[in-house]
């Protein structure tokens, strides 16, 4: 590996040891002896298994749930309902004062998306609880649905969640996430050409290799040991607390070891009603995945619209960039008001443009709940913003890593969001990129620096 | 119920005991242990046999028979088979070959079942204690059979007479968006004097492409040759809209990969 | 419910246990015998993490009932390392970053050893058919291609 130490030489002392140097990984010798702990490694005696019930509806009021002939079955321990789960009505992002609470641990009145929580059965083997989730009855009342973001936001389009009352996030700043910085009327007014471009995207599943899961495990004095593969462990061991109604105290999570995240093991999901299990019968419970639940009941990452409209000088420069951005929440929050404000915090993308216009949507639809993953609200953000960059550079006859050159960030330019640029690094990457992958570019861009405006 | 698996040492003894409600044959288990898995609590009890002749593979004067035990790996390896060791290789990864059998492939749903493909181009016969049936007529009934599938047999294609190919999306091994088998023979003057095509992933179950054969008889295998036979390829397909591909790409492309597997 | 016996080696060691008829080999290895090494991630065959070695044939586990397994010599990969010393290919998956999340892991070296114990010089096409029924989600295949092309090379100075 080479070390390009040119660049920024005058910012550090040129004493690096460890970066280029190979160091063996700390978690790799457990790895290759198959010791490595995974929280599915930890097996107790009497243990028992939990099986959902799931809804078979993407929306639908619940009339009535007879768990009679289920409760019956041979080696059920206990069926769970709404009326088990002592905070039922949550939300995670509560933690950081985001809500309002949208979202039930069960199914309490309304299913609003297929494959959602209904009934928790407890068995002593998979199988006697798989048998027995099978003999629950749900009489459901079936709703219009709606899975498209436009539909939604259309008036007299169906309710999906009653906490929100409108099909998007309600933020302080109104119905959306807005960025406004200049005139950009005035910039479209005066720009040589304007191009306006929607882009959109697909749900996008984690699929790790080691599905969602956890084993609680009573400690006997009314404490819980829960071995979890979330990804996010004191943010989980804080939700639990607040739906279970127990103090944190008395939650003991033992994790950090993933099988794979990519950002599908931060919603809190499986341990609130695997530790309300373990609670209510006194015996260890194990809920996992399995892999049809992994693909199609945890959270993707969102589907995405984004609407770009650029004013450009035939010089090169952009003048003005209007984009309204919207994220499929599906039916509840989780962390996608979050995604929908990073898209907001993201655009204009690295570049300085003079006048700017945002907003951005949540928006709820009978969808499976997105969440995190990988650079969420910013990711397919950024994939519109380059395939608009290439765009615009075609549309004007310039070469795409110029267009970028002429346009990108440098210290000391004013942000949209009024913060101003400081560290940004895209003029010294692009010219590294212009030499690894042979694609030239004129002298006066390699002669440009972050450091100060003027090429 | 729990479950529980019965093992019997005659085809037999072990047809007598699935005619007890909820009980699967089980041969490499890749099909219905995944079903257990799955959750299917339909599936209360496995039953098998060890009957030597499952899982013998005769070759004799061109005319193959092979157990409905024997596996993808074995049938890969054999020497007598080269020919449709390239259709064995297509079954999932080395593990999934050392288990899938050819009679559990022979029940094995769209996208899966690949062999079968073969074995319906090659117009095999499917055995079962209680008679020999045409592969295309135990297809359309399978679901029916009752009967533990014992072999599979057919006679060896001429040389280079058959042709094997599977499109997957996953390099170097995925799940199909469709297989193609077909089975040529021509007159010294090149041109096709019989042929059968048999598609995969292009219904529920692998099909022939009656129209594709017919349109090919008497034609070279020259791009002008085969066109008459590629349009009319998707003639009669119903190919499932699934993760793998949509119905719509499946009937764009099966004319493309009928096309080169004929000219290849 | 019907619990039924099943004895087999396990990295050399017998094993004998009584289990519920129908358990996978998956499940009797992990719960009932206690080694955890191969890994539940699909129970459908799809993503190789539960591949074990039976009677020198790469297996998946999950879809294999224990009780067919009477008299099999079974290998892991918790049995590969002799006396704290690795294998060498566990030594080339450490020392070619070959681990991320490490869930796939033993099932990828389970594959391997099994293809080097037939062909002890493999090409790279060789080492990805080999791999191509074990799915790394952290996209790690390089390294690992690389981890098991490096082991053979080890493997015949050893030879030599």
């Amino acid at each position: 590996m080479e070390l390009r130490k040119s660049y920024f030489a005058d910012q550090r002392k040129d004493d690096l040891h460890e970066i280029g140097q190979p160091r063996p990984r700390s978690d790799s010798p457990s790895h290759v002896t198959g010791k490595t702990a995974y929280f599915a490694d930890r097996n107790f005696p009497g243990m028992l298994h939990l099986k959902m019930v799931r809804s078979p509806h993407h929306h639908a009021r619940i009339r009535s749930i007879d768990t009679s002939e289920a409760e019956k079955h041979p080696g059920v321990v206990k069926v769970l309902t709404a009326k088990d789960v002592p905070h039922n009505v949550y939300t995670i992002l509560i933690l950081i004062q985001i809500g309002p609470e949208d979202e039930t641990v069960l199914a309490d009145s309304k299913v609003r998306w297929k494959g959602e929580a209904v009934v928790a059965m407890l068995a002593e083997t998979e199988r006697a609880a798989q048998e027995a989730a099978a003999k629950v009855k749900v009489d459901y009342e079936v709703l219009p649905a709606v899975f498209d973001m436009e539909e939604a936001l259309k008036p007299g389009a169906p309710l999906v969640n009653e906490y929100h009352g409108q099909n998007h996030y309600l933020y302080d700043s109104g119905e959306c996430r807005k960025v406004r910085f200049g005139d950009v009327d005035a910039g479209f007014a005066g720009a040589d050409h304007i191009l306006e471009q929607t882009y959109q995207s697909s749900p996008i599943e984690h699929a790790p290799t080691e599905t969602t899961g956890c084993i609680v495990a009573p400690e006997g004095n009314d404490r819980f040991t829960c071995y979890t593969n979330t990804q996010a462990m004191f943010f989980t061991l804080d939700n639990a607390s607040i739906i279970l109604q127990m103090p944190g105290s008395k939650l003991h999570f033992v994790g950090g070891t993933v099988g794979g995240g990519f950002g599908g093991k931060v919603d809190v999901i499986v341990e609130p009603i695997a530790i309300l299990g373990a609670k209510l019968t006194g015996r260890p419970v194990s809920f996992i995945y399995s892999r049809e639940e992994e693909m199609q009941i945890s959270s993707p990452r969102a589907a995405e619209k984004v609407v770009i409209k650029d004013g450009v000088m035939k010089d090169g420069r952009i003048v003005a960039r209007k984009v309204t951005g919207y994220t499929d929440a599906g039916a509840y929050s989780r962390h996608s008001p979050y995604g929908a404000q990073k898209g907001a915090g993201h655009y204009p993308g690295p570049y300085t443009i003079p006048n700017v216009w945002i907003d951005t949507y949540c928006v709820y639809t009978n969808r499976t709940p997105s969440s995190a993953m990988r650079g969420f609200g910013v990711t397919i953000g950024d994939f519109a913003l380059e395939v608009q960059m290439d765009k615009l550079a075609r549309l004007i006859g310039m070469d795409p890593l110029e267009f970028r050159f002429i346009n990108a960030y440098r210290d000391g330019d004013m942000k949209a969001h009024r913060q101003p640029t400081e560290g940004a690094a895209l003029i010294e990457c692009m010219q590294e990129a212009s030499r690894a992958a042979n694609w030239p570019v004129a002298e006066k861009y390699l002669s440009m620096s972050s450091y100060a405006k003027g090429a | 119920m729990a479950l529980a698996l019965q093992t019997f040492s005659t085809v037999k003894d072990a047809n007598a005991a699935l005619k007890a409600a909820g009980t699967r044959y089980l041969g490499g288990g890749t099909l219905v242990v995944r079903a257990v898995n799955e959750g299917d609590v339909s599936v209360s009890g496995f039953v098998r046999s060890t009957e030597p002749s499952l899982s013998a593979i005769a070759v004799s004067g061109g005319k193959v028979r092979i157990g409905a035990s024997v596996t993808m790996a074995a049938i890969a390896r054999h020497p007598d088979l080269a020919p449709l060791a390239r259709a064995a290789r297509a079954v999932g990864g080395p593990a999934i070959r050392n288990m899938a059998t050819v009679g559990g492939n022979l029940f094995a749903p769209a996208p899966y079942g690949d062999f079968t493909v073969a074995l319906l181009a090659l117009d095999a016969t499917v055995s079962s204690d209680s008679g020999e049936l045409p592969i295309e007529t135990f297809l359309a009934t399978r679901e029916s059979n009752h009967a533990i599938v014992t072999a599979v047999g057919f006679s060896l294609p001429v040389e280079g007479g058959f042709r094997f190919l599977k499109v997957s999306r996953v390099k170097p091994k995925g799940v199909s968006v469709l297989s193609v088998a077909t089975v040529l023979e021509q007159a010294p003057d090149g041109t096709v004097s019989s042929a059968r095509i048999a598609l995969g992933c292009m219904a529920d179950r692998p099909m022939r492409a009656r129209a594709a054969e017919k349109a090919l008889a008497g034609r070279t295998l020259t791009s002008d040759g085969i066109a008459p036979a590629l349009a009319v390829a998707s003639d009669g397909t119903s190919p499932a809209t699934d993760p793998i591909a949509s119905a719509w790409y499946r009937t764009q492309v099966l004319p493309v990969h009928l096309g080169r597997l004929l000219l290849g | 419910m019907a619990k039924v016996p099943v004895q087999f080696t396990l990295n050399g060691a017998e094993k004998a246990e009584f289990i519920d008829s129908g358990t996978t080999l998956l499940n009797a290895l992990r719960d009932k015998i206690g080694d955890t090494s191969p890994k539940g991630g699909c129970h459908q065959g799809t993503c190789g993490a539960c591949s074990v070695i039976i009677d020198g044939e790469l297996r998946l586990s999950c879809l294999t009932l224990a009780e067919t397994c009477n008299g099999a010599a079974i290998t892991t990969t918790s049995g590969l390392s002799e006396g704290g010393v690795l294998h060498p290919l566990q030594r080339a998956f450490l020392d070619a970053f070959a681990t991320q999340c490490g869930f796939c892991t033993p099932g990828m070296i389970m594959a391997a050893k099994v293809l080097l114990d037939h062909t002890p010089s493999p090409s790279r096409e060789d080492v990805v058919e080999a791999l191509s029924g074990n799915i790394c989600r952290c996209t790690g295949y390089e390294p690992i291609i690389q981890a098991v092309l490096t082991a053979a090379r080890s493997n015949s100075q050893h030879a030599a």
